[in-house]
Order: C-alpha cells, then structure tokens, then sequence
C-alpha cells in the first residue's frame, strides 16, 4: 500500500538535508479499509412533489394558455418526477402584465422599508422549509443532499435576508446617486443552483422595487414553484413574482417581450452571447452570468494537503456543474507528480451516488444532455491525445453518474483546456515561472473565477492582480456569500451579481 | 510688409505612439462650415483599426499596472501640455468655423474635465471598492479593475471636448483605447495626439483615427480584443449594429449621446465605472 521512500522522492530542503515529514506521509488515503459506509438516505417521505405544476402569474397557480406540459426528470433514477408548465408567449405575455400591473399599482408605491419586510417574510420561510427544499432540490438537479442541506438552501436565504436590509438603505449605495427601479425584470436561471440562482436573481430585484418575471430551467423547476408558494404565502402582493416554467423558447419569449426593461441571465456563453444579440438596438438593461475555465493555480510552497481539499472542492462540487469551476489545474513543476499523486488518491475516496444519501460527495449528472455532452468531452479529450484518469468508483447503473476525471498531458489550445466541459473533469498543466502560470490563466476567453494556492501573500497580490477574473480565491476555493459580489470579465459575462454592486444592475439614476 | 506663406500641417493618425498615416493611403476633405478647405485628414481603413486595436492592447498591460498616482500625474500632465497649446486648439476649432469665445470655452473646459478625472485615478477603488462582511472565515475585498481595450466612437460636436471627455474616463482607470475621431472635423482630435505625446502617456494607451464611421464602427466594434465600447451616436441603426457585433465577444457596451458636452454632468466617477470590471478576493482568516 505504501510506498518506499528512495533517495530521489524525498524533500530536500535547501540545505540538502531531507524535510521532516510525518512517518504516514506517504500512506495512500483509504478510509475503506478502516470502516464501511453504510448507506445514510435522507428520508423524503415528507416530502410532497405533485404530479403536475402550472406557472404561477399574478399570485396564483394556473395553467399554461396552450395546455402544453414537459416532464422533469430524477436525474439519479431517470424517472419523471413530475411534469411542469410549458410557458409560450402569451403564458409570458400574462406574467408581464402582471409584473407590470403589479409594479405600478403597488411594489414601486410600496416605501423601501415594507418592501424590506416581505424580503425578509421570504427569507425566514425558505429556512422554516429548508429541508424540504434541500431535498426537492437533490431529486429534482441530483446534486449531493450535503451540498443542497449545507450550501444551496442557506445561502439563498441568506441571499433574501441580505438584500431585505437593503431596501430601505439604497439612498447610501451609490454616493451622488439618487437610484431608481427599473420596472419588469425578465430572469432566467441555469439547473446547476436552482434555487439559490433564483435568489441570487430575485432578491436584488425586489430590494431595489422591481417586479419579475423569472423562468427556472427545465430539468429543474420545482423549487421556484415551490418558491412561488413561498410568496403566495408570505404575502406578496399578486403580480410581484411571477414565475413562467419552460425551454429555451419560452426563455427568449421573455428576453423579446418589448414591456420587459431588464434581463438577468445566468447560463452557457453561448446562450447568453444569442441574448445580448436579441437585445441589441433595445433600451433594456442586462445582465449576464456566463461560463467559465478557471485556473487553479498552485505554487510550490503550497500547504499540499490542503491544496487538494481546495482542488477537490474547486472542480468536484455540484458534480463540477459549477460556472466558477477550478476546471484548469496549473502546477508548478517542481511539485506536480507528488500533487498529481496526492490527487488521485483522494479522488479515489470520493464516494459518486445516490444524491440523498448523506455521505454522497458527486451526485448524479444533472440531466442525459449534460451527461452526453460530459462523454462527449471525454471522447475529445482523449482523442486530443490528452491521458485520462478516473477514479475506480463503483457507480449506480441508473442515472447519469460520472467518474471524478483528471486529463494530464495536455496543451492549452487542447478543446478540454479552452471549452467549459461543466462537469467533474479536470485538466492539469504545469508551469514553471509565475508569467507563465499568469499567461496561461488568462489564456482562454474567460475570466469568471480563479484559484491560487501559495504560503506567500505578496505571490498571492501579485497573481491575484494579474489574473483577469472576476472572483479570485486564494488557498481556497469555491466560497459564496451574499455580501460578495460574483461576476465575470471577458466572455464570462456582464455586471456582478451580490453585495453591494449586486444592486446596481437593478437601478438607475 | 507681405503677408508671410503659411506652413499647413499634414493631419496624420496617433497609433502607438507614432504618426503614421493610413496604410490605405486615403485621405477626405475636412472643411469648414462654408465647404472651405482645411486639411486633408487620414481616411482610415479596417486594417488601420485592427492596427490600433493590437497597440491598444500591447499598451494595456503596462498601463493598467501603473499605480493609481502615477496614472493621475500622467492626466494631469497632459492638461498642463494643453494649457500650454491652447491657443493652437482654439485657432484649430476657429478654423472650423467656431467663434473665438466659444473655442476658447471649449479649450477650457476641455483642460478642467482633464483635470477633473486626473483627480479620480486613485479614489474610484477607495469610494467604490467594499470590504465585504462574509459569514464564514475569510477576509474578502472588492476593487474596481480596468476592462482592457475600450473602443470610442465621438461624436461630431465640441469635436475637442466631446474626445477628451469621453477618453480621460476610459484610460483614468487603467484602460487604453483606439478613438475614431469626429467624421467632419478629426482635426483637434489629431492634434490632440500630439498633447498625449508631449505628457508622459505611454504610447498606445490612446490611439486615434479619423475616417468615415461607416468604415471603422464595424470592425471596431466587431473586433474580439475590443473589451468594451463607448458610443456617442445615437442613430438606431449605429447603436443596432453595435450591439449586435458586442455580442461576437460579450462586450460591454454604453450608449452616450449627449447634446451639450459643456454640462457639469460629464465629470462623475460613475462613467469611469463603467469601464471597470469588479474583482472579489477572498482568502481564509485563521492560524
């Protein structure tokens, strides 16, 4: 198991004399050996998910004008869950007369500290059903209960709760500014965070007096419908939020709606790129939130073990369905065959599965389209002569599940270096001097996120500096907070999303 | 005594730091408002924007990395080399057919705004920048950061004013840019090139041609190492195609016609804002 130390893989310092390391040091991780894991579902019986959902417009549910339904689908069991709304024009057309109606008779009328409250009201209910919302949120997207129990469901109430307290304070956001709502926000959301996206869209809006009209994805509605029971039951005033499930098609029946003055979008570049053309010669504003490559980059004097905690989260969280993935390792030579190592055999105790299972760390691929297009990237990959590893993970045999994958010997120009797989697949590079990690980072069209791992805190400025991205972690990796404002440079996207600059989007003067 | 021949000058581009002229060799009558000859100004091609486009980037990297102070000097400097050449400036707009007093007003205010956004290099991070309070164990900051390359397209009025108060914004902040001049009078804008090559700015931070909009918007706004553009015509169909092309890139894009380019409302931190991207680092606290 393991192996023995020769003369050549042993740390010198700088005086040549071997580095004290621990007597385990070399010892591969196998918690396997020392205990099982049992199974430890999460029970959902709880849970009620109905057979059929209809948009919710003006406060109420109703059912879409053409009759037209689609079906969501567990992605860990390939089962249809339930079947949702499929929005046309004049589902949306409806939504935006409400968004409308609702904005000038009484959401823009309202004084900033009411408005706060109902964003409050939201808040402290998306906590009071927070594990029901956890739970729909693992069965409807396959993301790992622990990830949807830990981080989804709280920071979109965080999220509500952040920008409640905004409502009332904006006279003191923008110095020499008296800002304005906009009116109707049209918002679309990817499947990757339903509904922490929904917040993230939602909240700004309202704190700053806008209505919307948002339209979840559609591999995963239910938890924005259960949002909207949400503010049915916390009262908000009808028409406020309205939300229009459906495609693709239904997304761009909002975006081209002409009484729409604003479109929040978070999704693929491709997508958004065809959004900010439809919107070209328009008046609304926009925001995008598109995709990313991020650079992970980890120097020498890296704390190693900790550094791959920090590449395990950056790359295999929400099954690396993550905008702001870690996707690109870049290592510095002299470190990178121990670091390579030390990952691959920590990737071999990560556990792919059930996603309500408690101990899952990689959950079920969101959807079979994303799960082909993952094969296919794998397929390019490896025909790109790159050389590919997997974890031997045991894997369910329904459901779209993916191994934690690491390409090696690879070339910049290689598509799994410069294209957004959106899944658990890493490339790793190495590098030898800053420059070159620094040129090689900013080498793609991105510039949404970035990871540097270092023990030097002037290393850190100085590639944190040089880096263009709009989010920069250092010696950790993949953190969100409502006070943090998120958003890219370059092709990742337009405006930011959270904190304070979170609100400017959403206003004008 | 005989009236002395004068010297006239021969209006050439500002790209990279040189004055080169277009490599299409073409060049338009610019004259004043009674259709009396000037000059002949550079009728720049397609190839001539992609040209100031690669010095516009070549100049990013070392210009964004100045420090905040240095970047303000450098504005600052370049008011004080026009206070010193302003009477060129406000013969050059007499030329055109602009009144004396006007053309002065212009050249003054032109050298305020200068001095103006000269001030703001090093508090737009300070007054727009946020610690941001997170819930878990980390320190985090947000500061304001130059976009890149940033595409001008000017206006024709307050030729003069109208450049300079759409350029000091976008550069104040780090970024360099590629101007396509006023279509009927370049002329200031050109000479204005020569300002920036008497101050301290280091060459391809501002380039500036001249030429007809239909030749240049395009491709300027069309090309995939322009970060963002700043428009100032506001005909549809301009602002349509400029749009359309930002979406090849995901540029960003600000529409700014404006009427009266003497307004007070042209100095506020808020426009170089608008050429800034936001970055968020966050590192753990603990021991």
């Amino acid at each position: 198991m393991s192996d023995i130390k020769t003369e050549e893989t042993i740390d010198k310092t700088s005086n040549g004399s071997p580095k004290p390391t621990s007597p385990n040091s070399d010892l591969k991780l196998d918690f396997a050996s020392f205990w099982e894991y049992s199974p430890a579902p999460e029970s959902s019986d709880f849970v009620e998910i109905d057979e059929k959902y209809n948009h919710f417009i003006n406060g109420e549910f109703v059912e879409p004008v053409k009759g037209r339904y689609m079906k969501s689908i567990n992605p860990a069991t390939e089962e249809v869950l339930c079947e949702f709304a499929e929005g046309t024009s004049e589902d949306v057309d409806k939504a935006v007369k409400a968004a409308r109606k609702a904005y000038e008779k009484t959401w823009s009328k309202l004084s900033g500290n009411e408005r706060g409250k109902y964003i409050f009201r939201i808040a402290r209910m998306i906590q009071e059903r927070a594990r029901e919302l956890a739970i729909i949120e693992s069965i409807d997207g396959g993301k790992p209960i622990r990830e949807s129990r830990d981080v989804d469901v709280p920071l979109s109430a965080a999220y509500f709760f952040y920008y409640a307290g905004w409502a009332d304070k904006l006279n003191y956001a923008f110095p020499g500014r008296k800002p304005k709502s906009l009116g109707v926000c049209g918002q679309i959301i990817p499947w990757n965070f339903p509904l922490l996206m929904l917040a993230w869209k939602i909240a700004p809006a309202l704190a700053t007096g806008n209505t919307v009209v948002l339209k979840p994805a559609e591999s995963t509605p239910v938890t924005a419908l259960k949002f909207a029971e949400i503010c049915r039951d916390a009262g908000l005033p009808d028409g406020v939020v309205n939300i229009v499930t459906g495609a693709g098609q239904t997304g761009s029946e909002i975006v081209n709606h002409p009484d729409v003055n604003k479109i929040a979008f978070t999704g693929s570049t491709n997508v958004g790129k065809i959004i900010q053309k439809s919107l070209a010669g328009t008046d609304k504003k926009f925001t995008l939130e598109l995709g990313g490559k991020g650079p992970n980059i980890v120097f020498e004097d890296a704390p190693l073990d900790q550094t791959v905690e920090g590449i395990v989260n950056a790359i295999f969280f929400n099954q690396g369905h993550v905008c702001c993935a870690g996707s690109r390792l870049l290592v510095q030579e002299g470190i990178a065959e121990r670091l390579i190592q030390k990952l691959k055999d920590r990737m071999e105790t990560l556990i792919v599965g059930d996603p309500l299972d408690k101990n899952t760390d990689i959950g079920a691929i969101n959807s079979k389209a994303q799960f082909e297009r993952i094969q296919n990237y794998l397929e390019i990959g490896v025909n790109e002569g790159a050389e590919i590893h997997q974890s031997s993970c045991q894997i369910p045999e329904n459901g779209y599940f993916c191994r934690p994958t690491i390409f090696t010997n690879v070339s910049q120009s290689n598509r799994v270096v410069q294209e957004e797989i959106f899944g658990p697949v890493l490339t790793i590079q190495t590098f030898r001097t800053p420059d070159e990690a620094i040129e090689k980072a900013n080498n793609t069209p991105y510039g949404l996120a970035s990871g540097v791992w270092t023990d030097k805190g002037s290393k850190i400025f100085k590639v944190g500096q040089s880096v263009r991205s709009g989010v920069m972690w250092s010696n950790t990796y993949n953190k969100f907070d409502p006070t943090s404002p998120f958003g890219g440079y370059k092709e990742s996207g337009i405006g930011r999303e959270g904190g304070l600059h979170g609100l400017y989007p959403y206003i004008k003067f | 005594m005989a009236d002395r021949l004068e010297v006239l000058k021969t209006y050439k581009t500002y790209v990279g730091g040189k004055f080169p002229r277009s490599e299409s060799d073409r060049t338009y009558r610019v004259t004043d408002v009674k259709e009396k000859h000037i000059a002949n100004a550079c009728r720049c091609s397609r190839k001539d924007v992609r040209d100031a486009v690669l010095a516009s980037r070549s100049a990013f990297g070392g210009w964004s990395a100045r420090s905040a102070y240095n970047r303000g000097q450098v504005l600052y400097r370049i008011a004080e080399m026009l206070e010193g050449r302003k009477e060129q400036f406000i013969k050059e707009l007499e030329l055109a057919g602009v009144k004396e007093k006007d053309a002065r007003a212009e050249v003054h205010t032109t050298i305020d705004r200068l001095i103006y956004f000269a001030g703001w290099t090093d508090k737009i991070s300070q007054v727009f920048g946020t610690v941001n309070p997170v819930a878990s164990a980390h320190f985090n900051f947000s500061s304001p950061d130059a976009t890149g390359v940033v595409g001008i397209i000017a206006p024709d009025k307050s030729p003069l004013l109208s450049a300079i108060s759409l350029i000091a914004p976008v550069i104040a902040s780090g970024n360099s840019c590629v101007l396509l001049a006023s279509e009927t009078n370049p002329l200031p804008a050109v000479s204005f090139g020569e300002v920036l090559h008497a101050s301290d700015v280091p060459g391809g931070v501002v380039n500036i041609l001249t030429g007809y909009r239909n030749e240049t918007v395009d491709t300027l706004s069309s090309h995939k190492d322009v970060n963002a553009v700043f428009n100032t015509i506001a005909d549809r169909e301009t602002r349509k195609l400029i749009d359309e092309n930002a979406s090849i890139s995901v540029k960003r894009v600000t529409h700014y016609p404006a009427e009266d380019w003497f307004l007070d409302d042209h100095e506020n931190p808020y426009l170089i804002l608008e050429f800034m991207e936001t970055k968020t680092t966050w590192h753990p606290v603990g021991i």
